[in-house]
């Protein structure tokens, strides 16, 4: 456990330095029990792969005191038994329109598109965090023939529900937004929404699998 | 219900409250007025609560109506504002009646001008707070900024507005700052020793490619020591972060709530208002103070905008 102050009033908590269930694990226990057991001057906390930032009421505490607090808590999230995770699957249309990157990743892997698209559906992704958006979930992480770097020139807009690659991650834009990971699917889910209960599709911990359909479900689906 | 109509709307106007905390699990952002300082006072101004939502106006102002009438107040930038032409002063009350016209131009000074109404605009709440979220369209009015013909309801005024006028100082004290102070970021000691100077006295000037989410800046360039892989983690507002091409960024309030690129520095809280005022190519300059300091500044501001007694004559 390592601390360092992010700004005047934020706090970060590093709890390893791996990307990996080993540190995440860890991550999850102290957020559960921060939200289970709240503490007045926390304002947000934000979980990562290896840390949680944590922002304060600057007016009631300051680092050394959040600091004291938090290493508490982690003493007894350590023994908390780590949560079940739940399942989660996610139908995409993968390459052609929907995933224009997708021949593109192919060819400079050497690898057929349909081996591609096997290898995302192949394996099962832990969702680390939130981020970059509402509902946007880091999952992770990829088959090695999959990594590829972020696009030099990021998209002004990409579609919502477009599923995108980036280094060892894999994820789900909820919105139309600007983006640089790597196009090759979309899902017709609605990943984040607002009139929801919970609005996200995807939460912290979760498993997540992809299952390839066609373009006919895709349009099927996107109409229900 | 009252109402407001937006004849034109300017170039940027949304509904903003003080934002929505405590989302970052959902990564959500706060949102909420780039100025909060100004916001708090234009409420204040007009017996609202702190956090009522308002028009926060960017760069150049719109034309409004008040079918009903309205009693209002402008806080931050001088937007040369005008009812039927005749020049309204800012940070005042002021009655409008219906069948007048409020029109506001382009920024004067600053780049941020709020339109506070008794009773607050009144929308349905997201996460809370009535901010507009405008990257994922969430919040606010139907999530955007507004549109020309847009019909806003205004909240019921339940207390009688007094004349209010400003203590004497006020305005020069709380003036948006264009050196704003820093404490070190979390990954500092990746930067080169000189790129840490050049921080501390370089003159930066803010691209016009910067919105809520983020002010990029030009100037000198920012170095990293060695070429180092970060594993992304949470970013707190006003971190200033280096992306490898060499571009610096101060984060804002519709930011990305996690992230990977290193931050030199932080925009301490006391000044994160002074960045809701800076406008495209403005000079701007960082000068690094101590965790004590940014703290005792800011307990300095929140006591300042929580006391009445020495906001107002």
């Amino acid at each position: 456990m390592r601390f360092q102050a992010a700004s005047d009033q934020a706090l970060l908590v590093y709890l390893g330095e791996e990307i990996g269930a080993p540190a995440h694990d860890r991550v999850v226990q102290l957020l559960r029990l921060l939200q289970r057991e709240p503490l007045p001057w926390v304002r947000s906390i934000q979980p990562a792969y290896c840390s949680l930032m944590i922002t304060f009421d600057a007016v009631a505490v300051d680092h050394a005191e959040v600091q004291a607090r938090l290493t508490e808590y982690e003493k007894r999230a350590e023994k908390l038994p780590v949560e079940r995770a739940r399942l989660v699957e996610v139908p995409v249309c993968y390459g052609g329109e929907f995933g224009p990157d997708l021949e593109d990743v192919a060819a400079k892997q050497k690898l057929s598109a349909v081996k591609m698209i096997q290898l995302h559906c192949s394996r099962t992704y832990h969702a680390y965090f939130l981020g970059f958006a509402p509902g946007f979930a880091y999952l992770g992480n990829l088959a090695k023939e999959l990594v590829a770097p972020r696009l030099e020139t990021p998209r002004k807009a990409v579609p919502a529900g477009s599923v995108g690659i980036a280094g060892h991650q894999t994820a789900i834009y909820p919105f139309a937004t600007p983006g640089g990971w790597r196009l090759i699917g979309r899902t017709p889910l609605q990943i984040f929404q607002k009139d929801r209960e919970p609005m996200n599709w995807i939460a912290i911990g979760d498993q997540v699998r992809f299952r390839p359909i066609s373009r006919e479900q895709f349009l099927w689906q996107g109409r229900a | 219900m009252n109402s407001l109509l937006v004849e034109s709307p300017g170039f940027q106007t949304t509904v903003q409250d003080l934002g929505r905390e405590g989302y970052g699990t959902l990564g959500v952002s706060p949102s909420g007025a780039a100025d909060p300082v100004a916001l708090r006072i234009g409420n204040l101004l007009l017996e609202n609560r702190p956090a009522t939502p308002a028009l926060e106006m960017t760069l150049t102002g719109g034309t409004f109506a008040f079918p009903e009438g309205a009693v209002v107040c402008l806080a931050g930038a001088d937007f040369g504002a005008q009812v039927n032409g005749r020049p309204l002063t800012p940070w005042k009350p002021w009655a409008i009646l219906p069948g007048q016209q409020l029109s506001l131009g382009p920024a004067k000074d600053f780049a941020r001008c709020y339109l506070c109404i008794a009773g607050g605009i009144s929308v349905g709440p997201f996460l809370g707070s009535a901010s507009t979220h405008l990257l994922s369209g969430l919040g606010g009015w139907q999530g955007r900024a507004l549109r020309q013909g847009d019909v806003l309801p205004i909240g019921q005024v339940t207390k009688r507005i007094r004349q209010r006028k400003l203590a004497p100082g006020i305005l020069k004290k709380l003036c948006p700052g264009k050196t704003l102070r820093v404490t070190r970021g979390p990954q500092s000691t990746w930067f080169t020793e000189e790129s840490v100077q050049t921080l501390a006295n370089g003159e930066f000037s803010v691209s016009e490619e910067s919105n809520r989410m983020g002010l990029r800046l030009e100037g000198p360039g920012l170095a990293l020591r060695e070429k180092k892989e970060m594993i992304s983690e949470g970013v707190p507002l006003g971190a200033i972060q280096v992306t490898p091409s060499g571009q610096t960024i101060i984060l804002f309030v519709e930011q990305q709530t996690a992230g990977g690129y290193p931050k030199i520095a932080n925009v301490i809280g006391a000044d994160l208002y002074s960045v809701g005022q800076l406008r495209p190519r403005d000079a701007i300059r960082f000068t690094e103070v101590s965790f004590q300091e940014a703290r005792a500044l800011w307990i300095e501001q929140q006591q300042l905008l929580g006391s009445r007694d020495r906001l107002f004559a």
